[in-house]
């Protein structure tokens, strides 16, 4: 070992004696523990999560077809050593005595489901139980419509074509209920067994055939390309993406704030290491000019505290990597219902991700104000004026921005997300001291300090001005703290609610299909008359003919999803003003009397649709043509009525159409739909309670696991926070003494120090106050697709918090100043 | 015991001419920007140390004797003239270069201690040998601190020593290297009467010990007059 590294381990060891290393050390800790434990999320748990997704298809594949699956399907899925279950479905009418209704059959092999579980319950109402499998031989389960529409308790028997089955259970749960919302009938299950007999499935029966498929991540993907493949006409894959919308835009919006506290909790800990490094340089200068005079040359200096930074780094990192792994073991212990015994151990990836974006913190933003030590003139040991670094905080945070920046283009590749976050806070950085240094010397203009009578307070104001450069930066570091703060505690709550709210308890779980157009007005007295709310669309059908006069077919497109949306009828609606639920994301809305239409984005790009194009549309034998105006954002996962294409009223008036509503119904109120099925028997009523339950329970449990990472960001913003309290100590506790020296009371001293750290903090308290809404109306609206409304709470809290903490801080502050003697602070310092 | 006596006893020729000349300052001017005009600091000094001479430079505050002391040391660069150590020009090497040498030729003691207050008083001692490469800094350390009488302070911190103490550590550090010149800066400004008193007597005691040159600055006559040499600086010049 050479005499500096030997040099850099013994400035190591006295260094970290003296406390001068615990923040630096502990910044990167929290930075590599909250990057390494969502990397390991990414890894692992939320693979798992998108996996447990699957459960709401009821595997981590499904086939479906309309005619049987020929049997080279199913041994494809055997050979390769995975689970599989089969089902069919179909429309069929079920009797009980002189009782009749029509239900949506699913006849199922015993092992289904592969994924997620079927509930059923004792009786309607009872409590509901997990199944273990699908019904047995001669039993069906049926749901509470059905049991109330044919008066067949549990017990009792239906005929079902050919065959007489018994009642065996309420089904309450279903995975793939929501799935399909139209044209759905009361749930009927059993056993794909007892079909032959039933003489309902022959040549010609519109019945689907479903394939399920279960196992290892990458076999499951391997088999989906072979199968692929080998699919017929009338045959699709179906997976989270194409089935499950809703649930797919909740795990995204979940790696999202995930993505986002770990970028947080990085940056924030980089600007306390920023800060960190900086009071260590400073405390440093005179050791490093003694050592100059010693005979140190720059080299060797650059070499004893590199390595000494260098190894610190190592063993932080190592560290913060060990707790990111502690902490995913704590998060997959929290979700352990979630998660179940398949998950993929994890790997050493993401420790050895979470290390290295330590190491690159570290030389991003330490190294610049450390390179500043080797400038240090050997001078400084007789004049300390000389020799102070240049530069500063600022240039300290561009170096580590900019460092940053790049790790996320290699580490998390979401460059909306890394531009947002890095991009907001250099601009928070800037404006921040900008706006602190201008409002610092405003405040302190000789003009209004003329009025000032309390001498101690015209001293601590006037202390702000001569220092108006300094405590900018402190005061915008202390913002920028401040902001994580606020972010991660009003903002993050804000967020998760608006969140939640996006999946509400009063989320429609009601969907009414079918309201003729002379039953409208009748079906809505009712509604008012029963205290229920609902709003009903118009709804035609109609299929697309031809974009831009050219005939469309399914041939058109490569896409299996793309081929099965042109040929089939879409539900257009009419209306004049855009829904709530929706989001105009370019164009505008249609005029009135145009003949012009509003698209929903996601299929405008999946057929390959602009605004300016136009559309003809073939309803019942007539067609019309428009042009598309605008383009919409759904909520997918809002369980409201969606509509694909939109007009205005005039341009579909003529034609034949029906009510659509979405709505939610208290326990209370389910007699009253009873009661509006037997006045309007041609209405469809479609429980979708437990789609809405099932997606909130998902969302809850994700929401869980996000907060455990919050931990980590909220960790570093308190680091810098405190990173910017003490970044002035030692110079206010020189002037203190000087102060005492000349003959201030202790009053006038904690006097001057109150008054200073009063107008930072309240500098500081807005501004953090100001960036924090900002911030989160950003976030809520770019990335999450979120409306949050402003925060009361965050605007009280905010200014408060900086005003209290820098009360806290000038009390501890003086304190310490005062109880030494100045003769002693001077003597020190000299 | 005084500066002549220290010097006879350590054995060297101060009468003895130019090859045992150790420092020798040549037209040494320094003019530093102050506002609009030039404010000239020293002007014209020819100064040569011999080996093992001891030599005081006094002078009223602002007449230039820190910044002396500071050029002849290789920390301030001087406006004109030049620095011969040893016979080599400090001027024409470069600021590592001239790091180099001032740690293997140059010892110091300043006013302020310039102790490092993360670092116990041994390790304070150690850090020259440290940056030496010393293998045996520890035990070389704790002798001399053992000699400067704070055998028993070895693990303290500079803020738990006294003024006095503070300067002995840096006494102790400043000989361990066997430095061939010693600058001290006021080594008694920043003590009362006794403890200045009594680190005087340690330095030049250990300077007879060692046999190094000694070059101090001081605006104490009395401790001037003790000199073999006195050099009297006024309005940045060398004075009778």
């Amino acid at each position: 070992m050479t005499a500096s590294a030997r040099q850099g381990l013994r400035m190591l060891a006295r260094d970290w004696r003296a406390g001068e290393l615990k923040v630096l050390a502990m910044a990167l800790v929290v930075a590599v523990a909250s990057i390494t434990s969502v990397a390991f999320f990414g890894d692992r748990v939320s693979q798992a999560l998108v996996r447990d997704a699957h459960q709401l298809l009821g595997a981590d594949l499904v086939l479906v077809s309309d005619h049987p699956f020929a049997p080279h399907f199913s041994e494809e899925i055997g050979r390769r050593g995975l689970r599989s279950a089969a089902a069919v479905t179909f429309i069929s009418m079920t009797m009980s005595g002189e009782k009749a209704q029509l239900a949506g059959v699913k006849a199922v092999t015993e092992n289904y489901p592969l994924r997620g579980r079927l509930r059923i319950a004792p009786a309607p109402g009872a409590p509901d139980a997990d199944a273990t499998a699908g019904p047995p031989r001669g039993k069906v389960w049926i749901e509470e419509r059905l049991v109330t529409a044919l008066e067949a308790p549990v017990g009792s028997r239906i005929r079902l074509g050919r065959s007489e089955l018994e009642v065996a259970a309420v089904l309450t749960l279903e995975p793939e209920r929501s799935a399909n919302f139209f044209n759905v009938a009361p749930r009927l299950f059993m056993n794909a067994a007892d079909v032959p007999a039933t003489g309902l499935v022959q040549t010609g029966s519109r019945v689907w055939h479903y394939l399920y498929a279960a196992g290892p991540r990458d076999a499951i993907a391997r088999l989906e390309e072979a199968l692929k493949a080998k699919l017929e006409r009338g045959q699709r894959v179906e997976n989270l993406e194409t089935g499950r919308p809703e649930v797919r835009a909740t795990i995204d919006r979940a790696q999202r704030f995930l993505g986002l506290t770990a970028l947080l909790a990085a940056i924030l800990a980089g600007v306390a290491i920023a800060l960190g490094a900086r009071r260590f340089v400073q405390r440093h200068l005179d050791g490093c000019a003694v050592m100059r005079c010693l005979g140190a040359t720059q080299s060797t200096l650059v070499r004893i505290y590199g390595l000494e930074f260098f190894l610190l780094g190592a063993v932080a990192c190592a560290a913060g990597a060990l707790i990111g792994y502690g902490a995913q073991a704590a998060i997959a212990a929290m979700l352990g219902d979630l998660l179940r015994a398949e998950l993929p151990a994890p790997t050493v990836l993401p420790a050895v991700q979470g290390f290295l974006v330590g190491i690159v913190l570290l030389l991003g933003f330490a190294l610049p104000p450390l390179l500043q030590l080797k400038n240090v003139p050997a001078l400084r040991v007789m004049r300390r004026e000389s020799g102070n670094p240049r530069g500063g905080a600022l240039a300290a945070y561009a170096a580590g921005l900019g460092s940053l920046a790049a790790l996320l283009i290699w580490q998390a590749g979401d460059m909306k997300l890394g531009g947002y976050v890095v991009g907001g806070f250099a601009v928070a950085v800037v404006v921040f001291a900008a706006v602190a240094w201008l409002v610092l010397k405003l405040l302190t203009h000789p003009a209004l300090m003329r009025r000032v009578r309390s001498s101690s307070l015209r001293y601590g104001l006037s202390q702000l001005r001569r220092h108006a450069g300094s405590n900018a930066i402190q005061t915008a570091s202390l913002a920028l703290g401040l902001t994580a703060v606020l972010l991660l505690t009003f903002t993050r709550n804000d967020l998760v609610e608006a969140w939640r709210r996006s999946a509400p308890p009063d989320a429609p779980n009601r969907f009414i299909l079918g309201v003729q157009q002379d039953q409208i007005s009748d079906v809505r007295a009712f509604f008012s008359a029963n205290g229920l709310t609902a709003e009903f669309y118009p709804m035609v059908r109609g299929r697309v003919v031809a974009h831009n006069d050219r005939p469309v077919s399914a041939a058109d497109y490569e896409e299996e999803r793309a081929r099965r949306l042109v040929e089939r009828e879409f539900n257009l609606s009419f209306m004049e003003a855009p829904p709530s639920h929706n989001r105009i994301t370019e164009g505008a809305w249609f005029r009135p009397d145009g003949r012009e239409l509003s698209v929903e984005e996601g299929i405008a790009k999946r057929l390959g649709w602009k605004v300016g194009d136009e559309l003809r549309f073939s309803v019942g034998g007539e067609t019309f043509s428009a042009r598309i105006t605008s383009l919409r954002a759904l909520r997918w996962d809002s369980m409201k009525v969606n509509f694909f294409v939109i007009t205005p009223p005039r341009l579909l008036a003529g034609f034949p159409a029906s009510y659509i509503s979405a709505f939610h119904v208290a326990p209370a109120q389910a007699a009253a739909l009873d009661e509006l099925v037997k006045r309007f028997p041609n209405l469809t009523v479609v429980d979708v309670g437990a789609a809405v339950r099932q997606a909130q329970g998902v969302v809850d449990q994700l929401i869980n696991a996000v907060q455990l990472v919050f931990v980590f960001a909220l960790a570093a913003g308190l680091l810098v926070l405190y990173s910017a309290l003490v970044a002035t100590e030692d110079e206010r506790r020189r002037e203190a003494a000087v102060m005492r020296v000349y003959g201030a009371s202790r009053a006038q001293v904690a006097g001057s120090q109150r008054a200073e750290f009063l107008a930072m903090g309240a500098i500081a308290g807005l501004l953090a106050t100001l960036g924090a809404a900002a911030i989160g109306q950003l976030i809520a609206r770019r990335v999450f697709e979120l409306d949050l409304p402003p925060s009361l709470g965050l605007w009280i809290a905010g200014p408060l918090a900086g005003i209290a903490l820098l009360s806290l801080n000038a009390w501890i502050s003086s304190r310490k100043v005062l109880r030494a003697s100045p003769a002693l602070i001077l003597r020190d310092s000299v | 015991m005084d500066f002549s006596a220290a010097a006879q006893t350590a054995g060297t020729s101060s009468n003895t001419k130019s090859s045992s000349v150790l420092l020798s300052a040549q037209g040494i001017g320094k003019t530093v920007k102050s506002g609009e005009s030039d404010l000239v600091i020293l002007r014209d000094i020819d100064l040569e140390i011999t080996s093992g001479e001891a030599v005081a430079i006094v002078g009223a505050s602002g007449s230039g004797k820190s910044t002396l002391l500071a050029i002849l040391a290789g920390l301030d660069t001087p406006s004109t003239g030049k620095v011969l150590l040893q016979d080599t020009d400090l001027f024409a090497l470069d600021e590592d270069a001239r790091a180099e040498l001032r740690g293997r030729t140059v010892g110091f003691v300043f006013q302020s201690f310039q102790l490092l207050p993360a670092l116990t008083a041994l390790e304070n001692v150690m850090l020259p040998l440290e940056l030496a490469g010393s293998e045996d800094a520890e035990a070389r350390a704790a002798a001399i601190l053992r000699r400067v009488g704070l055998g028993e302070r070895l693990q303290h911190y500079p803020k738990h020593l006294s003024g006095g103490e503070q300067q002995r550590v840096a006494l102790a550090r400043a000989f361990v290297v066997r430095p061939k010149l010693l600058l001290a800066d006021e080594p008694t400004g920043s003590l009362d009467a006794e403890s200045g008193a009594a680190v005087i007597a340690l330095l030049l005691e250990m300077n007879r010990e060692y046999g190094t040159t000694l070059v101090m600055v001081t605006h104490d006559e009395n401790l001037a007059r003790r000199s073999q040499r006195v050099v009297r600086l006024a309005g940045g010049r060398a004075v009778k």
